[in-house]
């Protein structure tokens, strides 16, 4: 599903350049239910960026369900987003002025599914989520799981081939971020890739494997959460 | 354009800060404003001088003898002379470009006596000899009877057309004035008409609702004027300057009166068209001015606009990113805050437009119902290509003040735009 070789990424702030990523070479298969760790800085974040082709790469090749991802229009890029990846952010980036339900339409608004439509098949999701009583409450009204689930429920509703998680549950307590995995470990087991991004060991050990990133480059992988994979 | 999620948006942007969404429309609101205002006042006051000429044909020329001042085939300098019933036929045949031609002569009413009798009542008239052409230069409702035909000319017919003020004198109100006879400087007439001006603002030898016009030959004979025409009045025909039959008319006229060719004293002229032209000139001129201001308020209304997308745009920098990573594409953004700044422009201009439109209305409403004969303004108005013109400019203009921000919403890559706090 996703094949990373040598994936180079540099910032260049004035007159320093910054080499975040330093050669990954990552396969994640259809189905997988993957973490990647890592101490800020490490890059976690800019190659999640990169997967979820919301940020350019220098060299290398990314393959995205057998096609090549590279330097392609912002409208080609979005098209793309918008048909193989869910987002799922650490703040939950919900749109403050659209209800729970309108919410997690948004993605089929710009697939120029009618409204009516939409926000039929936004219910079902919020069902899903168990969240259908408050379909017409506003984000600001909700608590942080509740939110987050619906920013899952936005994320699923484009029926995407891979769901990534930046910090899903970062701003969540224990209990919460526990309910919120178990919901993503259900999305896992339909079949959707899920990637995430986290610097918590107990919910990357919820994971199937666990790659650990280190300045750059891919230190290790564990599988299952047993025995580590020494790169 | 016409989708709900759009007007929600925008809705949700525009309610956030109210008070800046209120000032900033304003701007446009009052560009728009003083647009229509300006150009309504600026309609009424050409209307209002326009009407003044009513329909006085604007592309004739009067022309009257005064003393020459150079001597010339040794007749002194000086000299009076008059303008003959010879000349009449003389400019109809040299000068093919006079449509109509109407010789006057002019009498009474000046000193101040009473020369018109009626019975017991009497009045100081200004007394014309006319010919019907008249009526063509200097348009006249006759609201009872008719006016003079060539028939009452070539007869030399004692019948006379009055004037509405004369009637008022020389008759009780609702009598039948026509058939009845009238003494004009101790000649019994017979009326004929009774006229009412169409137009107040211009006059020639007195108050027209004060006048007596009869036909020219019979005042030439019964006031033993002979052949003596007082003045002249002609219209160019259609497509030739009145300029051109001016300069034409005073060739023939002095050559059939042996005055120098470059005297330039020795006929007096006035050209109707020149006057109009030059008015028509300065209103052109007004109306282009106001235009000028108008659209340089309105820019700055637009500019303003322009700012608070910018700020709109900065402030939503992060929606903007959450919308492009979940399938935003550039278009779906750029179209959004245009849609935004058209609608903030157009809507805001569409207030100034309604409420300028209906200042203008009750200026209007209060001067018609006042009752007040205003010569200076009348029916301040604009029309409607006006109307249509300013909203398109509107359209436009809102566009393009969307343009810049949008562009600068878009050229944020959605990763920095998530990230931006």
């Amino acid at each position: 599903m996703i094949r990373l070789n040598g994936i180079n990424k540099s910032y260049i702030t004035g007159n320093n350049q910054l080499h975040v990523l330093k050669g990954i070479d990552l396969h994640i298969k259809a189905g997988e239910f993957v973490s990647i760790m890592g101490s800020s800085g490490s890059g976690k974040s800019t190659l999640l960026n990169i997967v979820g082709i919301l940020d350019n790469y220098d060299t290398g090749d990314y393959y995205l369900d057998n096609t090549l991802i590279r330097n392609q229009s912002e409208t080609k890029a979005a098209g793309l987003r918008n048909q193989y990846i869910g987002f799922v952010f650490q703040s939950f980036n919900l749109i403050s002025f659209k209800n729970a339900m309108e919410n997690v339409a948004l993605p089929l608004y710009y697939q120029n599914v009618n409204r009516k439509k939409r926000n039929r098949i936004a219910m079902e999701y919020l069902e899903r989520m168990g969240l259908s009583e408050w379909a017409e409450h506003m984000p600001n009204e909700l608590s942080g799981g509740q939110k987050q689930r619906i920013a899952i429920a936005r994320a699923l509703i484009s029926k995407p081939k891979v769901i990534l998680a930046d910090e899903p549950t970062g701003a969540l307590d224990t209990t919460t971020s526990y309910e919120v995995m178990q919901i993503l470990k259900e999305i896992n087991q339909e079949g959707i890739t899920i990637i995430i991004v986290t610097h918590e060991n107990d919910i990357s050990h919820m994971t199937n494997r666990i790659i650990h990133l280190k300045d750059g480059l891919i230190e290790s992988e564990v599988l299952n959460g047993k025995h580590p994979v020494v790169k | 354009m016409f989708d709900l999620d759009r007007w929600q948006e925008i809705m949700s942007a525009l309610k956030k800060n109210k008070l800046r969404t209120f000032f900033t429309a304003f701007g446009v609101f009052w560009g728009v404003f003083m647009l229509v205002v300006m150009l309504g006042s600026g309609n009424g006051l050409r209307n209002g001088v326009i009407s003044d000429f009513g329909d006085f044909a604007t592309n004739s020329v009067f022309m009257w003898t005064r003393p020459t001042s150079i001597p010339y085939k040794g007749l002194p300098r000086a000299r009076q002379y008059n303008f003959k019933n010879d000349d009449i036929d003389a400019l109809r045949r040299e000068i093919p470009e006079i449509e109509y031609l109407a010789p006057r002569t002019q009498g009474g009413g000046f000193d101040g006596g009473n020369n018109v009798i009626r019975g017991a009542k009497s009045g100081a008239f200004s007394v014309m000899g006319d010919y019907p052409e008249w009526n063509l230069i200097d348009p006249v409702v006759v609201y009872n009877g008719r006016f003079l035909n060539h028939a009452d000319l070539n007869e030399k017919r004692k019948v006379a057309v009055i004037g509405n003020k004369v009637f008022d004198v020389l008759f009780a109100p609702g009598e039948q004035a026509i058939g009845q006879y009238i003494q004009i400087q101790g000649i019994y007439f017979q009326v004929v008409g009774v006229f009412k001006p169409k137009n107040s603002g211009v006059n020639f030898g007195g108050d027209k609702e004060r006048s007596i016009f009869i036909p020219l030959t019979t005042f030439q004979r019964v006031y033993n004027w002979g052949d003596i025409i007082g003045w002249f009045a002609f219209t160019s025909k259609p497509g030739t300057p009145a300029s051109v039959v001016e300069e034409k008319a005073k060739t023939l006229l002095k050559r059939r009166h042996s005055v120098a060719p470059d005297d330039p004293q020795a006929i007096g002229s006035f050209n109707m068209e020149k006057e109009y032209n030059q008015m028509t000139g300065l209103f052109s001129g007004i109306s282009g001015l106001i235009w000028i201001v108008g659209i340089g308020t309105l820019m700055a209304g637009v500019i303003g606009i322009s700012n608070i997308m910018l700020v709109i745009v900065k402030e939503r920098t992060k929606e903007i990113g959450i919308q492009r990573a979940i399938g935003a594409k550039p278009w779906n953004i750029i179209s959004q805050i245009i849609t935004e700044s058209v609608f903030l422009t157009t809507f805001a201009g569409y207030v100034g437009l309604v409420i300028g439109v209906g200042i203008l209305g009750l200026v209007n409403y209060v001067l018609s119902s006042s009752g007040a004969e205003s010569n200076m303004f009348k029916n301040p108005s604009i029309d409607f290509n006006m109307a249509i013109t300013a909203l398109v400019i509107l359209v436009i203009s809102g566009a393009v003040a969307g343009l810049i921000p949008a562009r600068k919403a878009v050229s944020i890559k959605p990763i920095d735009a998530l990230r931006y706090e």
